[in-house]
């Protein structure tokens, strides 16, 4: 285990390499760049697969192609390179194959700015694609918890042959901060029968997500479903701070999530009552915790850098049985604590009158 | 006593099932030549094949090796993937000219200019089958689809586009041949290109691209035998057969 400060997106890349990437594909785009060109150096100094593609629309059918050999592969991009990707997305859902995606998501919509934001949370955890499909996504809000995560992905990715996503906002990816890495190791992955390596003393397999007659198609459907089900019942993860007594719920997640803790440590100070829920996974989202914690508060106060996407599984976690205020930041603004701490005392004196 | 000698059968990587192409349709014979060239080069057990969007999305019924079903126009960015993680497999993908030439020429320039080591198999048949006979981008100026009525009009709808010819100026392509298969000679000719095309692979020589013109009697509305004879007469003067590219080392193999 080694400590050392880097760059988010140069941090991804190397998590990503610890956990045995064999392969990446990606394309230029603020801000994630970097990881492209940290790949570029680090694996063909490995003997391992770097390729920079013609655009985002490359990348991911790389990524496709490569996951149907079942070897670890991964992709990183920002928001208007990732609404590219989606039609490949909805396949690779649909075929079972894993693969691990990371989307450093900046303002938007449209070409937006290169500026941290949050707005991409619809996409990635609702089926950015067509077709009935959701991915599990990360949510990591500091450097550390990106390693952690990226190496996370890769094995859930093979755990449930889909692929897996990390969304971290531009801040993250931009960032500095001191990180443990995990060691090199070959990682430990299941049998493959399925995979793409030559019909060598077995029959042919077919990857391929065309099922032309529609109980055939139910049936593939259903049985993503009842892989949902139980990604739902299993991988769900949330973070909490200083939430036993808190009257003021605050649900953030990633960057915005560390702002809110920045915030509730001086609402505290101040005699607030507050705390904070922080989603790790956003799909599974943390609907039952969100619903217990919920119910010990007076009220709950959702805080996102984009327009309100979060806002809706939260008013669903809740059933809005406690009343919801919103405070966000769309277009790439990044709030400060002091913004946030603003909300939490109007929040607070609200309830006082 | 009478002895049986098997002088002709059925390629072993050859589906022993029915097609669902149409009666007269080109995509039978090529689908038998690669069979025949995935035997003969007894690279059955190594070999990958990309199947497009269109009529022949299902060619993995038919042939007999590992197969993905890529994205509209994305077999070669697939191909580039697959062969990347796996460079000793034998890897071609087999697309029509909407795939390749329409909604896939990002990814055939760019596989082909890094010169990625799979091989293509481009089926040129001026029109798009599958989805009931509309313009293809090799559609010629004039011909009536169903999506130009009044003929393929060059002042709104621009002119065909020559594959071959493109790929050729291209420094990654290694190999990038037109044939077609409207009668016997022609037929084997076709089949040594396919075996060239995958020899050039297998030597790592680069990108290799056979373009077949070919045929669709149902949505050119015309009998199967009309159809070869318009090959000849129209499509072929347009797109001439021939060698447009082959690089140094292909006469060796």
């Amino acid at each position: 285990m080694s400590t050392v400060l880097m760059k988010g997106n140069e941090a991804i890349g190397e998590a990503a390499i610890r956990a045995g990437c064999k392969a990446y594909f990606g394309y230029p785009i603020t801000p994630q760049t970097e990881v492209l060109e940290y790949m570029s150096k680090r694996m063909p100094k490995l003997g391992r697969v770097f390729l920079q593609a013609e655009s985002e629309l490359g990348a991911i059918n790389m990524v496709y192609g490569a996951a149907c050999a079942g070897e670890r592969v991964m992709t990183s991009t920002s928001s208007p390179g990732f609404s590219l990707m989606q039609e490949t997305v909805s396949y690779i859902a649909c075929s079972m194959v894993p693969a691990v995606l990371v989307n450093i998501t900046r303002g938007g919509p449209g070409l937006g700015n290169i500026q941290p934001a949050q707005s991409d949370y619809f996409q990635m955890t609702k089926g950015g694609g067509h077709g009935d499909y959701r991915a599990i996504t990360l949510a990591p809000a500091t450097i550390q918890e990106v390693v952690d995560h990226v190496v996370l992905a890769f094995d859930l990715a093979d755990k449930y042959r889909q692929l897996v996503m990390v969304m971290a906002d531009g801040m993250i990816g931009q960032m500095m901060e001191p990180v443990t890495l995990p060691e090199m190791a070959e990682p430990q992955r299941p049998e493959r029968p399925w995979a793409l390596t030559g019909a060598k003393d077995r029959p042919k397999n077919v990857i391929t997500s065309l099922f032309l007659g529609a109980a055939k198609l139910e049936q593939i459907n259903l049985q993503l479903q009842a892989l949902y089900r139980e990604i739902e019942a299993n991988e769900v993860r949330y973070a909490e701070y200083l939430l036993d007594d808190a009257d003021i719920v605050i649900v953030a997640y990633g960057t915005a999530g560390r702002i809110v803790q920045t915030a509730v440590k001086r609402a505290r100070e101040m005699g607030i009552k507050a705390g904070l829920f922080r989603p790790v996974t956003v799909y599974p989202f943390p609907y039952d915790r969100l619903r217990d914690i919920a119910e010990g508060a007076r009220q709950v106060l959702v805080v996102e850098m984009s327009a309100g996407q979060m806002l809706e599984d939260v008013r669903l976690a809740t059933r809005d049985a406690v009343p919801i205020r919103f405070f966000g930041k769309p277009g790439g603004v990044v709030p400060l604590p002091e913004d946030v701490l603003q909300e939490i005392k109007a929040v607070a004196n609200q309830a006082a009158t | 006593m009478l002895q049986e000698k098997v002088v002709f059968q059925k390629p072993r990587a050859l589906h022993d099932t029915t097609t669902h192409y149409c009666p007269g349709c080109i995509h039978g014979i090529v689908h038998r030549l690669v069979a025949e060239v995935i035997d003969e080069l007894d690279v059955r057990d190594r070999t990958i094949g990309i199947a497009p969007v269109g009529c022949s999305v299902l060619a993995y019924n038919y042939i007999d090796v590992d197969f993905a079903e890529a994205a509209h126009g994305r077999a070669t960015a697939m191909a580039t993937g697959i062969k990347r993680v796996q460079p000793g497999h034998v890897v071609f993908t087999y697309q029509g000219d909407g795939d390749l030439a329409a909604i896939g020429t990002n990814e055939l320039i760019h596989a082909a200019t890094r010169g990625e080591n799979f091989t293509t198999i481009f089926i040129n048949n001026a029109i798009y089958g599958m989805t009931g006979g509309q313009m293809a981008p090799t559609t010629l100026p004039g011909q009536v689809t169903s999506s130009t009525p009044y003929g393929r009009d060059v002042q709104q709808a621009g002119y065909p586009v020559r594959v071959c010819e493109m790929v050729s100026t291209l420094t990654g392509a290694a190999y990038v041949v037109r044939r077609t298969a409207t009668n016997p000679k022609e037929i084997r000719r076709l089949k040594k290109a396919i075996t060239t095309a995958f020899k050039v692979q297998m030597a790592g020589l680069g990108y290799s691209l056979v373009e077949v013109i070919s045929n669709c009697p149902t949505n050119w509305g015309m009998t199967p035998i009309e159809s070869l004879k318009w090959i000849e007469a129209s499509l072929i003067p347009y797109y001439p057969l021939g060698d447009y590219k082959v690089i140094e080392g292909v006469s060796r193999l």
